[in-house]
């Protein structure tokens, strides 16, 4: 899964947690956010619009563009750049608009 | 200084439409718009094609939205013919949900009403049984609803742009980031003044939203209108799973939902509160469950433009040979109308005697105040 990618990671002395995306295993350094890990890690697409399902990645890394929505432990549409990374989260792409029934009866937005 | 056939003041849904239908006509059109700074109901509207209820106690206003409604899908295929834009016109239908029999039966009582004073007037009322059946994902709290083939919607800012782009196509001048400060009326017509700008033209045509007061008393004219404050929220996008409009809960296009409907008299305030959101979300949860955990994106208030009695003003102006001033609430559903009758009409192509019942003196005898929805 991991490409090369267009971001370096400044030295850090964070220990590093592990992700998943999409299923792949990321060691990536605590206390950064889903998208900074997500690019760090050399992912090029992180959602595909609801609109024209075109490819998308996170863009503003502050909470304002809504292009870095994922997936956080099946939760959907969440902005990966306001989640800090924690052990064993598990992250998936966005693919377009989210299902209205998915968490109905859960409520699982919670703990987000 | 710029010379022109009419002077258009006003960028919003009323004055683009009638800037629209004016060039369309053949007319050299200058449109003046102040702005963000102004207040914009088009810019955060609803946007239903509302008609069930429309008119109660004033049979031509019911009558003029029917006509407009009708004449939507006109504008919708020559909008996207010139401009390549798609509207989202949706005319399904629409439903007003009930949360309770008071709710239900005040709503029959007023489309009875319509129905009695029109003759043809669809519509049906639903009870939650058969409801469900037609609106999958109704909530128990829906005690009932009225249904009228009637309703629809559009896409209200692919509206407003593809009106502006349509203008632009059809050679309309538009001037924009300037208030218009000054109206001079003489002789050869009228000279407007807007910033460093100015415009001379022989017609002239008030459409300013809430700033209409202003600029009718330039010209001599008191313009009674309120500002009466919505305010609307918008979730996260989701896969379609609302078929129709309703007047409380609507799916856009593009997957999200607007809620709203609330209406409050707080002077010239378009902000939000609490309160307020707090009880749309509530309404829109109990209307359909599956709601409950959506997220909300972005909320806003909006001012709507309204006349004492709710209906809209077209009036050529007295004082002001030459003027006329235009005033509406529900400018998306009468869009359609605006720009292929009224617009003709002030251009001196047809006689329009339906805009008789909507001149601004009967509000010298009937001061009557109550909101229309
Ligand atoms: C919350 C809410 C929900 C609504 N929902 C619906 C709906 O579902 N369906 C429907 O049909 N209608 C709805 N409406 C009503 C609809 O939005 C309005 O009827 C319509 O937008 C009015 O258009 P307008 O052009 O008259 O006014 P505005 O949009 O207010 O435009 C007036 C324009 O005039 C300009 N202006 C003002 N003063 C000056 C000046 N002195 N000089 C130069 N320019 C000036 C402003 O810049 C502005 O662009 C809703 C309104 C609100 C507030
Ligand atoms: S990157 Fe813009 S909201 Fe997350």
């Amino acid at each position: 899964m991991p490409a090369d990618s267009l971001f370096i990671q400044l030295p850090t002395d964070s220990p590093c947690v592990m992700i998943e995306f999409e299923g792949q295993p990321l060691a990536v350094p605590s206390g950064i956010s889903v998208a900074a890990a997500l690019l760090a890690s050399g992912i090029r697409q992180t959602r595909r619009t609801a609109v024209s399902g075109a490819p998308r990645a996170p863009y503003c890394m502050m909470g304002v563009c809504f292009e870095c929505l994922v997936e956080v432990n099946g939760v959907p549409n969440c902005q990966a750049c306001m989640v800090t990374v924690s052990d064993g989260l598990k992250v998936r792409r966005q693919q377009g608009a989210r299902a209205l029934n998915a968490l109905a009866e859960e409520g699982a937005h919670d703990g987000i | 200084m710029h010379k022109t056939q009419t002077t258009v003041i006003g960028g919003g849904l009323l004055g683009m439409a009638t800037a629209y239908g004016l060039a369309r006509l053949g007319q050299k059109v200058c449109v003046l718009d102040e702005g963000d700074t102004a207040f914009r109901a088009s810019r955060g509207n609803f946007g239903l094609l509302w008609v069930q209820g429309k008119g109660y106690g004033m049979a031509p206003y019911a009558r003029w939205t029917r006509q407009a409604v009708a004449l939507w899908p006109e504008l919708a295929s020559l909008l996207l013919a010139e401009t390549g834009i798609d509207v989202q016109l949706r005319q399904s239908g629409g439903f007003q949900l009930c949360l309770s029999e008071a709710e239900l039966a005040e709503e029959v009582r007023r489309l009875q009403w319509l129905k009695d004073e029109l003759g043809d007037y669809p519509f049906e009322v639903l009870r939650n049984a058969q409801l469900s059946q037609r609106l999958p994902g109704v909530g128990p709290a829906v005690v009932g609803a009225c249904y009228s083939p009637m309703d629809g919607d559009v896409n209200p800012l692919k509206l407003l742009r593809a009106l502006h782009q349509a203008c632009q196509l059809q050679g309309v001048h538009l001037l924009s980031g300037d208030k218009v400060m000054g109206i001079e009326a003489g002789d050869n017509g009228f000279v407007v003044t807007a910033g460093e700008q100015q415009v001379r033209s022989e017609q002239l045509v008030l459409a300013a939203g809430l700033g209409n007061r202003e600029l009718g008393a330039h010209l001599g004219h008191a313009i009674p209108l309120q500002p009466s404050r919505g305010q609307i929220l918008v979730t996260e996008r989701v896969e379609p799973f609302l078929s129709h409009p309703t007047s409380t809960v609507r799916q856009t296009d593009e997957g999200t939902v607007q809620l709203g409907d609330s209406a409050e008299s707080v002077g010239f305030d378009d902000g939000t509160s609490t309160a307020v959101m707090a009880d749309i979300a509530d309404r829109a949860v109990r209307s359909f469950p599956r709601l409950g955990n959506v997220r909300l994106v972005r909320a806003w208030g909006a001012l709507r433009v309204l006349t004492p009695d709710g209906f809209p003003i077209y009036q050529s102006l007295s004082k002001a040979p030459g003027a006329y001033l235009l005033s509406c609430h529900s400018g998306v559903t009468l869009a359609a109308i605006h720009a292929l009758r009224l617009a003709p009409w002030i251009a001196g192509k047809i006689a329009l005697p339906e805009v008789a019942a909507f001149a601004l003196d009967r509000f010298n005898f009937a001061p009557e105040v109550r909101h229309a929805g």
